[in-house]
Order: structure tokens, then C-alpha cells, then sequence
């Protein structure tokens, strides 16, 4: 593969049977000479499910049925996953902290790890949101 | 692998055999099958996580929430893992803390000490 980039988009009906074909395509785009480890590519798989189960999420809660566009983009050294909801935005600044893990109230939390693990597994990771929509980047990057 | 779950009795406990992806597409059917095991009386809870692929945080909120009823009806429930994939997702998120983790199913059922 030359060093340039490759762009691929691609959309999928926003239901969660779908999260498992994101996440292959992951796998398969982590493979085209990139670099990037087994390990690394398992941590990006999860940090692209989480963004991709917060679009679908966001579409539910909009009640829409449009498409969630994907674009993934691979190069010799790098991959990024950019995944775009038509939902009523998110906003990182007003999502709950958890309380510490110690803390036996932590197990009436079931749900707020996705972002945690987005910024952790990703290298890069950055979330643009308004009412129209939110886009999620993440990037992971050869070792 | 197709999502599953196997139900086995070892002594007082009831290990769930998971098999499969735990993710927002699986949770409900195992959230489902957790609480029908709870309701129908099931106080000491093993979920064997060895053949699980794939956990995302949807899979581990099912699994704090399974730990929250288990215990709140004065039970106790256990974490078989025998993957680092999964095991280091449970340590990133420090949920290693209020779950209590072993690396086989007939460690996490011998006796009642931790």
C-alpha cells in the first residue's frame, strides 16, 4: 500500500445487529498494512463500537431511521474511524461522573464507561456535537 | 460466535456458561436471562466469561447490574475470565474493584472464601 491515504464511507440502518459489521470492518481495515497490532486493533474495536453504539442510541432517541455514516480512512501508519449521527447532539461536559470504583454505589451506574473508553483506547479521540448531529473521531496510530 | 448462554448447577451455585459478543445487540437477551435466573431464586451466581469475545461497556453495565441485584437479595456473584482481552477491560475500568474475578469456574465455586 503507498503511504496515501484511502478514504472508505460507508452507512448503516441504525440498529445494534449492525455493530458487529462495524467492528469486523475494523479488524479488516487494521489489516491493510498498517502496522498496528493485534492488541491495539482489539482496543480500537471496542473504542469504534462504543462511538458507534452512541450514534445508534442517538438515533433512537430522535426517533429516526436515517442511516449512521462511517467513514474510514487507513494509511500506512495510521486508521481512523469517523462516525456521524443525525441526532439531537451530545454533550460531554453534562454527562455524570461515576462515582470512584470503590465506592459500592458504582454498581447502580450500568451505563457511562463508552466515553471513558473512547478517550483511552483511542490515540486520538474527539467529539464534535449540536443539535443537528455529533461526529466521533478516533484515530489509532502504528506503535 | 452466535451469543449463548448455558445454565449449570454446581452446588449452591448457578454458573452461566456465556458464549458469544456482549454488546448493545446481546445485553438485553442476557440482562433477561441473568434476571429470570435471580427471580426464579438464585442467590450465589457464577457468569464463566472464558468463551466471550467480545465485551463493550453495554456488556459491562449488564454485569454491574447483575452484581447490584445478586447482592442486593443478600447473594453473591463471581466472575469467571480467562482471557487478557477481557480481564484488562474489567482492570482499565477498575470494575475489578466491586467484581470479583477468578480464572476458573471450580476456583470461583470452591468454598466461600475470596
Amino acid at each position: 500500500m503507498s503511504s496515501a491515504a484511502t478514504s472508505i464511507d460507508f452507512q448503516i440502518p441504525p440498529r445494534p445487529e449492525y455493530l458487529s459489521l462495524v467492528r469486523s470492518l475494523v479488524v479488516e481495515a487494521a489489516r491493510m498494512e498498517t502496522g498496528l497490532s493485534r492488541e491495539q486493533t482489539e482496543d480500537f474495536k471496542v473504542a469504534v463500537s462504543e462511538a458507534t453504539t452512541n450514534a445508534i442510541e442517538a438515533h433512537a432517541r430522535a426517533c429516526s431511521d436515517e442511516s449512521i455514516q462511517i467513514r474510514c480512512t487507513v494509511s500506512a501508519d495510521r486508521i481512523e474511524f469517523h462516525i456521524t449521527d443525525k441526532g439531537f447532539g451530545f454533550y460531554p461536559d453534562q454527562v455524570q461522573e461515576l462515582p470512584e470504583p470503590d465506592d459500592p454505589s458504582r454498581l447502580n451506574f450500568e451505563r457511562g464507561l463508552g466515553l471513558y473508553l473512547m478517550r483511552v483506547l483511542a490515540d486520538e479521540f474527539v467529539i464534535r456535537s449540536g443539535p443537528h448531529g455529533t461526529e466521533a473521531s478516533l484515530a489509532l496510530n502504528r506503535a | 460466535m452466535d451469543f449463548g448462554v448455558v445454565v449449570a448447577s454446581h452446588g449452591k451455585w448457578e454458573v452461566l456458561t456465556v458464549t458469544g459478543e456482549i454488546d448493545m445487540a446481546t445485553a438485553p437477551r442476557f440482562r433477561q436471562r441473568l434476571q429470570s435466573i435471580v427471580n426464579a431464586g438464585a442467590q450465589y451466581v457464577v457468569l464463566d466469561l472464558s468463551g466471550v469475545d467480545f465485551v463493550d461497556s453495554t456488556g459491562l453495565g449488564v454485569l454491574m447490574g447483575a452484581a447490584k441485584r445478586v447482592r442486593s437479595a443478600g447473594g453473591d456473584i463471581r466472575l469467571v475470565m480467562t482471557g487478557a482481552r477481557l480481564a484488562g477491560l474489567v482492570q482499565l475500568t477498575r470494575l475489578d474493584r466491586v467484581l470479583d474475578v477468578f480464572d476458573s469456574v471450580a476456583a470461583a465455586t470452591e468454598g466461600d472464601a475470596l
